[in-house]
């Protein structure tokens, strides 16, 4: 397999709701990133992108409508869908377009507009449920999450208070990003005091509904050396899924992401995870899911993670800063754009781009993951300079 | 070091923005209708419960007793076809005091916050759970590990659903 590396990166803002179209919305963050590496779309041999569920939008084959948007036409173009995973998941589809030899550049483009779904884009989710054994319950989206975020609470005895903790930090960092959404910093107090939704997930527990896209440029070694000083290396890749009977998981670990995990740090040579990664973008469209992911993806012990986060590990000036992007919570969630958000992150960071939130002491590996479907896939990739 | 983040484009729109009438918005509304075959292994499920009875099916290979029943056990792959009677007890995996309705907007004064719970069967393998609802219970008296039974419809109501089991409720 060859070397790949990500060579350029952009992105819109994430907005609450957007004038642009999903497909001016992939336009743009395609563009903005062809130009942060001076190519244009001749250069492109192929194109993988990625939007969450069709109903979001309302068009069935959502990809083929967008797949103008994202530099689609008359290229190999291929749609990634496996929901909150699909970000990460578009770098791993693109990465093996590139790493296979077929071709020498692939731009990654996701998008989510999540605002035209009335009244609210969480009544869509309720078709991932089994549609025999579960739907006729009439459950609502956040029951699985506020479901899982008990159980790990409870075995681990954390508290509210607890969980908090990472939606400051992350919320924090993303007042840094110029992509945010956010104006306003939060403390634990207003978390936990904030409107209770469905126990234990509290209003500011939770990333918002977001519209918006991100991109990344995939090229070959040989034209990334060319392109660019400092290309940003795919060291590995993975994902799985775990199975569909979610209410018979071991809700308080992330199995699908353990082994997601370790493919990629085997690819990369990574044998001690938790010491020699740099920054970790963990994915955190809640605020237990950012600490839930660290466990999974093997940067922190089970059960200890609220320590080492107490003990400011993953502040941004710790061993192993947390989302320095901000993250879900702290920048939008734009359901695919934010994952392939946190590839661009790693890209940004690494190269040491990042401006106001730049991570001090020269990061030279990241990791960025997301997490979709029925709670079952996961999708890591690791990046090095 | 300079940054060099690269966005552009995502222009916020206000609700006034839309409201002024000064961006256009077109409505569409879809209306899907279905019917599912609910399957092999749900079917005999559907109709055990329209009996009162919980039914799960035993893998070959690794001996789970599984909920929901299954034509096949997805971990080892091979038929599942052993059906073992259940008890309609079980124990809170974890719950949640839901105060919002499916499309996010909040349940009505005086209505009862929806209690949803992953209930661990009893009979079916360690960990094997279905979610459910209780009810006959104080929503600040639920606790993770409490027993619970499940509380059926009266037979000629069932139908041969999810939903011929009213809720769970707790147990001594």
């Amino acid at each position: 397999m060859r070397k790949v590396a990500m060579v350029g990166a952009g992105m819109t803002k994430f907005v609450r709701r957007a004038l642009e179209t999903p497909k001016e919305l992939s336009y743009e963050a395609a563009k903005t990133t062809l130009d942060s590496c001076g190519l244009s779309l001749d250069d492109v041999d192929c194109v993988a992108h990625g939007t969450a569920p069709d109903a979001f939008d309302g068009i069935h084959q959502n990809g083929e409508y967008m797949a103008c948007g994202s530099g689609g036409w008359n290229k190999p173009t291929m749609r990634v869908f496996v929901g909150g995973a699909t970000g990460v998941h578009a770098i791993a589809h693109g990465w093996y377009h590139v790493a296979s030899g077929l071709f020498d550049t692939c731009l990654v483009v996701c998008e989510e507009k999540m605002s035209s779904a009335m009244p609210h884009a969480q009544g869509f989710f309720l078709t991932i449920f089994d549609s025999i054994t579960e739907r006729p319950l009439q459950p609502n989206l956040l029951w699985i999450f506020a479901l899982e975020m008990n159980r790990y609470m409870e075995r681990y005895g954390y508290t509210k208070e607890d969980m908090a903790l990472a939606a400051v930090n992350n919320k924090r960092n993303g007042l840094k990003h110029p992509a945010s959404q956010f104006t306003d910093e939060v403390t634990v107090d207003d978390v936990v005091n904030s409107e209770m939704m469905a126990y234990p997930v509290s209003r500011l527990d939770v990333s918002p509904v977001s519209d918006g896209a991100a991109a990344v440029l995939l090229a070959a070694e040989p034209v990334a050396r060319r392109l660019t000083d400092k290309p940003v290396w795919i060291e590995g890749v993975g994902w799985t899924l775990d199975t569909a009977y979610w209410a018979t998981r071991d809700l308080s670990y992330p199995r699908y992401l353990d082994k997601a995990a370790r493919m990629a740090y085997d690819m990369a040579g990574i044998r001690e995870p938790h010491k020699q990664i740099d920054i970790a973008e963990p994915y955190d469209p809640f605020d237990y899911k950012a600490l839930h992911h660290l466990e999974g993806l093997q940067l922190s012990p089970r059960g200890k993670t609220v320590e080492l986060l107490r003990d400011g590990h993953f502040a941004m000036d710790g061993n192993m800063p947390m989302c320095p992007s901000g993250g879900l919570l702290g920048v939008g969630n734009p359901i695919a754009a934010a994952g392939t958000m946190k590839a661009c992150e790693l890209f940004w960071q690494l190269r040491g781009e990042a401006g106001e939130r730049q991570v001090p002491g020269n990061p030279r590996l990241g990791v960025a993951q997301a997490w979709g479907d029925l709670m079952q896939v996961s999708s890591v990739v690791v990046a090095g300079i | 070091m300079k940054e060099k983040v690269q966005v552009s484009g995502g222009t916020g729109l206000s609700a006034k923005d839309v409201s002024s009438g000064k961006i256009f918005v077109t409505d569409d509304s879809l209306d899907c209708a279905y019917a599912w075959d609910t399957g092999v292994a749900v079917n005999r499920y559907l109709a055990e419960l329209k009996n009162g009875r919980i039914i799960a099916t035993e893998c070959r290979k690794c001996k789970r007793i599984m909920l929901p029943p299954r034509l096949f056990c997805e971990l080892c792959y091979v038929p599942s076809n052993n059906w073992v009677y259940v008890q309609d007890t079980g124990v809170i995996n974890t719950f949640s005091i839901c105060h919002v309705h499916w499309d996010a907007s909040r349940i009505g004064e005086g209505e009862k916050p929806h209690l949803p719970a992953v209930i661990e069967i009893d009979g079916a393998s360690e960990g094997m759970g279905i979610m459910h609802l209780l009810n006959e219970v104080e929503p600040d008296q639920i606790k993770i590990g409490m027993k619970v039974k499940a509380v059926w419809k009266p037979e000629a109501e069932r139908t041969g659903s999810i939903n011929d089991i009213k809720y769970f409720k707790p147990i001594e």
